[in-house]
């Protein structure tokens, strides 16, 4: 029972982290019906900013307290995050409006590709650290119910929590505000949406920068555990399975489905894998996923696509 | 009724011509709508009337003609510019935000009365949440007087047709419009559920003094309701008046019932 219990956390917070990029993928396609390729190129970029600013800023300003250098790091990073949104809205997303699906996302390959390159030309192309203080040791949970107890991870257990937060904070916002109400209003109709004076391309920045903060948090906690490099924006084939198990259009979905494909992943390669060989754990969520494709092709909790003949 | 002043001209058609590719859809329209009166554009199938709602409502851009809403004429403007200026409309197929309640589809009405910024928003800070609630009492009106309180917190997508429709007017009210224009409010509807919407309407149009430009292809429904009438046929011009004068009209009349020639 103990390593089973112990895989099972595993996999439930490395399946959080895979939410949190999955999330940036269902936000954006909600508001706008665009499957943004470039969320992953957002993630790496939001993460070497954050990597380097936290180096650069303490030089320039000559102070030496790590807090502040991650607090205003962070913020920076936010900022190029949003100018990042405004610009992308401006250069691409206002000239391809009522284009179709397939245009928009050709058009994000392309904010992919220029943001992978541009991300590492301002910032270079090392591997970089990023501390925040997340503790890297282990700690042991129910000692007294099993022999040497569960080893859990702490820097992913406050990694879920910080994800789980996240999560919730944006349901709470979609819910509740105004600006959450006309974001779903765009996500549903666009004309009925600007008939009554929702103005799109400003709901277009705010779904933008929204993803962008998700995907800073994302890169934020991936690059504190694995370090910011290049093969961090591949992060993001790790959540494609996760949306499209969970439904393009559902929040939940991307949590659930993020859960799922975390768990399934670290089980079947502890229980499965010593027959396979091993190796499950890269090839196991798109295996599912073709699955759950044949069954229900708009995920668990995607709307099912009716189209009127 | 009869108490109802119509004032004065308040919004003008002038010489509209819209094409698509080499098709006409509109040629050369000139009407004038007057401030409170419910005016109709009717018209068999295919006659141009959306078209030229949506000419009005900014949708399109006609390639001749002009429009003037108190002495501002307006060209290239979108549909968000549009309503700023005081429209607001509701569509022939529905188009509410299906996966929303009720009361949050018609709560989006009030977008450009809400002041407070996204952060404000987020937080929920003091000015924020007084907005929602003062937003909220307005809306509330409307959903008595819509008499849909019973479905307040139903997403829309679940309410049958008839209710939808009134969702769909909730909205454009919530708008608190100067001009509400109305794509077929009566389309696809029983008889019952077009007295209500037809007692609705008259009702706006008494108790705000809103002015109506509604489309209907149901000829019986317009005459009731409307003060002045204009009839279009293959993107033309080919009436305008009283419902009595229209009626009338040997060319409405050939219109509808065909000629015998």
């Amino acid at each position: 029972m103990g390593p089973f219990l112990e895989t099972l956390f595993g996999g439930l917070m490395t399946g959080m982290l895979y939410s949190l990029v999955a999330l940036g993928f269902v936000l954006i396609y909600k508001a706008s019906g665009v499957f943004n390729f470039a969320q992953g190129a957002m993630v790496l970029s939001a993460a070497l900013a954050m990597a380097r600013f936290s180096e650069w800023i303490p030089q320039w300003l000559g102070f030496d307290n790590k807090l502040l250098a991650n607090v205003l790091a962070f913020a920076v990073a936010m900022m190029m995050m949003v100018a990042a949104a405004w610009l992308i809205e401006r250069l691409v997303l206002s000239k391809l409006v009522n284009q179709e699906g397939i245009t928009l996302l050709m058009a994000t390959l392309g904010i992919a590709y220029f943001m992978d390159g541009s991300g590492q030309t301002l910032f270079g192309s090392d591997i970089y650290k990023i501390d925040v203080g997340l503790p890297k040791d282990p700690m042991f949970l129910l000692e007294n119910i099993f022999e040497g107890g569960l080893l859990i991870n702490k820097e992913d257990l406050y990694a879920a929590v910080i994800a789980a937060a996240l999560v919730v904070m944006l349901t709470l916002f979609f819910q509740y505000t105004a600006t959450g109400r006309a974001l779903r209003a765009v996500a549903d109709d666009h004309q009925a949406a600007q008939s009554i004076g929702i103005p799109l391309n400003r709901i277009w920045v705010i779904v933008w920068s929204v993803a962008g903060f998700v995907a800073l948090v994302a890169g934020v906690i991936w690059g504190s555990k694995l370090g910011v490099q290049f093969s961090l924006s591949l992060v993001a084939l790790k959540a494609l399975p996760v949306v499209i198990l969970g439904g393009l259009t559902s929040v939940p979905g991307a949590i659930i489905g993020g859960l799922i494909i975390g768990v399934g992943e670290k089980l079947s390669e502890v229980f499965i894998g010593p027959y396979l060989g091993g190796g499950i754990e890269i090839w196991f969520g798109y295996v599912l996923v073709l699955f759950v494709l044949l069954v229900r092709p708009q995920g668990l909790f995607g709307e099912k696509i009716i189209d009127r003949v | 009724m009869t108490e109802r002043k119509i004032g004065d001209v308040i919004l003008e058609v002038n010489n509209i011509s819209l094409n698509f590719g080499g098709v006409k859809a509109l040629t050369d329209i000139s009407f004038n709508v007057r401030e409170h009166e419910v005016r109709a554009i009717i018209g068999p199938n295919g006659a141009g009337k959306s078209s030229m709602l949506n000419c009005i409502n900014g949708v399109y851009t006609p390639q001749q003609g002009s429009i003037t809403f108190r002495g501002q004429t307006f060209s290239n403007m979108n549909s968000r510019q549009v309503a700023e200026m005081g429209f607001a409309r509701t569509f022939q197929s529905l188009a509410l935000f299906k996966g929303m309640s009720v009361l949050d589809n018609i709560m989006t009405g009030r977008n450009l009365r809400m002041r407070t910024n996204l952060f404000q928003q987020a937080i929920r800070w003091g000015a924020a949440e007084r907005e929602e609630t003062t937003q909220r009492e307005f809306v509330e009106k409307i959903i008595d007087f819509l008499e849909i309180q019973a479905h307040r917190k139903t997403p829309v997508g679940r309410l049958p047709y008839g209710l939808q429709k009134r969702v769909d007017l909730g909205r454009a009210l919530a708008m608190e419009p100067q001009v509400l224009l109305l794509d077929e409010p009566m389309a696809g509807m029983n008889v019952e559920e077009k007295q209500d919407m037809s007692r609705f309407i008259l009702d706006v149009n008494d108790e705000y003094g809103t002015t109506v430009v509604l489309i209907e292809h149901d000829m019986s429904v317009v005459m009731d309701i409307s003060d002045r009438v204009v009839v279009l046929d293959y993107g033309k011009k080919i009436g305008d008046g009283t419902p009595d004068e229209v009626r009338a009209s040997p060319d409405v009349i050939s219109a509808y019932l065909g000629t015998s020639h």
